[in-house]
């Protein structure tokens, strides 16, 4: 991708708010970071502020109050030099349905006031499987085809930055995996990704940091791993010989619940620990005489993260 | 300035006419053909001059005149109408380009398609009738000068348009009846002299004047004040699309 100065943060947002004309807060003093050649992902529920957020950067929606700054560029003083770093997929597929598939990339380097240079269009296509259709008009394409041209004009200009606004929604899990693995080779070009997603799988899989967004406000922004090992929990279910009325006496100090009608029994533990207190709590069942049949661990998702969160502070 | 912007946006609109150039083309010189053999030759044949000139050639200057109105509004609309209606206008709304040169790109191409239809109304004219430019050079501002202005109303429709019944309420309910209305088929001193002032509020009689007076050096009013209208009505509409770019008004939420 284009070579161009080095900056610490390549989206810096401070203090954004957007109240639309309705009235409708839809962001509430956002303040965000986002690293150089990182993939970083935006989740939330419907409504959350995800797209306002992303119109704001592009200069698509105005914003009501505060500072953003792409690529070291502020958005209102040099919005020439920021919006030439941004490269946009849209959540919609909203695309001139009768131009051709190379006529459309071609308009959008030129938009973006980069001059012709038909080799690296025909990379771009070539590394979306999409040469051999450039002489097709898009209506033409299939949905998954469609997705691909929209990557194809946001990446025409060479951006920094990438963001993909659900890049993955109603698509195929063939195609979805395809698009991972687009994103990754992007990064490895240079260029910092934000995707906004309802899939939690997508944002684990792909996401070096994940913010989480609700009712226009970011409630956290952590590196994937360590949020999953601060908010994911460990649990071993054991499965019962015979069901459980209540959890005996002499359990009572470990973190137990029961599920399955008594079936099961599932402990809490934290696999970062010194002790996972299974060999002890193990033990214990013998000696208080409950059988079981089997035993595995499980670790919670980000998905049960995430509902955690949006459910705890909704 | 981005250049390849403009040139980008130019070039898009511009394929667009290309892409249905029979239907670009040959509707308007169909209608016009029409309107000579009607009024030209049915109708211009029973009829006396007009100030000297035949009725056939007459009518030339205002139906050139009704042609590049019509499809500056129409091509200038549909231009910024139909991003906003399927949604590709986010991409002109992230892209490095000011307001001036979004207006560049659609203003030109819509403005450079009228003057394209302008030239084929008049090379359809000659087949009817005969006639000659007493001004060439007034002739091609005038027409350059109506083709800008009325692409800038055209744009500014298109922008204000949220579905397809307003694109055409203003060009179908006001444009035309004031072109008709604005002296395209006679000279306003044929109106009784009440008429004749309240003709004065429209605005196309000094469009159609002034032309008409770049083609046979007759006109209904001053040169100067043909002139001078359509400035005002060009640094309007100007206006008006600066305010919408510093509002947002309809393109930015």
């Amino acid at each position: 991708m284009s070579t161009q100065t080095a900056v610490d943060s390549m989206i810096s947002v401070k203090n954004l708010s957007k109240v639309y004309a309705s009235g409708f807060q839809a962001l509430k003093d956002i303040n965000l970071e986002i690293q150089p050649g990182e993939i970083f992902a935006l989740l939330g529920p419907n409504g959350a502020g995800k797209t306002t957020l992303i119109s704001i950067i592009c200069g698509i929606v105005n914003a009501s109050s505060g500072q953003v700054q792409a690529a070291g560029y502020d958005i209102q003083r040099d919005y020439r030099s920021a919006r030439q770093a941004i490269g946009l997929v849209p959540q919609e597929l909203s695309t001139d349905m009768f131009e051709k598939v190379w006529s459309t990339v071609r308009f959008s380097r030129g938009l973006f006031g980069k001059a012709p240079n038909d080799a690296y269009l025909e990379q771009v296509l070539k590394d979306l499987t999409l040469w051999d259709k450039k002489d097709n008009t898009i209506m033409t394409l299939s949905g998954g085809m469609k997705r691909r041209v929209m990557i194809a004009k946001a990446l025409a200009h060479e951006p920094r930055i990438l963001f993909l606004d659900e890049p993955t929604a109603g698509v195929d899990v063939e195609l979805r995996r395809e698009m991972w693995a687009l994103v990754r080779k992007l990064r490895e070009t240079g260029v910092t990704v934000i995707l906004t997603t309802h899939y939690i799988e997508e944002a684990e899989e792909m996401a070096d940091r994940i913010g989480i967004i609700n009712k226009g406000q970011i409630m956290l922004v952590e590196q994937t791993r360590s949020l999953m090992k601060k908010l994911g929990k460990k649990e071993l279910i054991l499965d019962l010989a015979h069901p459980l009325a209540a959890i005996p006496e002499a359990l009572q100090s470990f973190q137990l619940s029961l599920e399955a009608d008594g079936h099961q029994l599932l402990y809490h533990f934290d696999d970062q620990a010194e002790s996972t207190g299974i060999p002890l709590l193990l033990k214990q069942l013998a000696e208080a005489g409950i059988d079981f049949r089997d035993l595995h661990t499980r670790e919670s998702s980000l998905e049960d993260i995430f509902v955690q969160l949006i459910g705890g502070r909704a | 300035m981005n250049w390849y912007g403009v040139k980008a946006i130019y070039r898009f609109e511009l394929a667009r006419f290309f892409r249905t150039l029979f239907q670009s083309i040959a509707s308007p010189v169909i209608s016009t053909s029409l309107y000579f053999i009607v009024f030209g030759s049915a109708i211009g044949g029973r009829m006396s001059e007009i100030d000297g000139i035949s009725y056939g050639a007459f009518i030339v200057p205002g139906l050139m005149m009704l042609t590049i109105l019509t499809e500056s509004i129409s091509n200038a609309s549909f231009g910024i109408y139909m991003p906003k209606y399927s949604g590709t206008i986010y991409e002109i709304l992230s892209a490095p380009v000011s307001a001036l040169e979004i207006v560049l790109g659609y203003v030109g191409a819509a403005a450079t398609k009228s003057l394209i239809l302008g030239c084929i109304i008049f090379a359809t004219a000659k087949f009817f009738v005969s006639f000659s430019v007493l001004h060439p050079l007034w002739m091609l501002a005038f027409l350059v000068l109506t083709a800008l202005s009325f692409s800038l109303f055209g744009f500014i429709i298109g922008v204000w348009a949220d579905g397809f019944e307003k694109l055409q309420i203003i060009p179908l309910m006001i444009i035309t009846p004031l072109t008709f209305l604005g002296g395209s088929f006679y000279s306003i001193h044929m109106l009784p002299p009440f008429w004749q002032k309240v003709t004065l509020f429209n605005p196309i009689v000094y469009l159609i004047s002034g032309f008409r007076w770049s083609f046979y050096g007759i006109s209904d009013v001053g040169v100067g004040i043909s002139l001078t209208m359509t400035g005002v009505f060009l640094l309007l509409c100007s206006l008006t699309i600066w305010w919408i770019f510093k509002t947002g008004y309809r393109l930015k939420r």
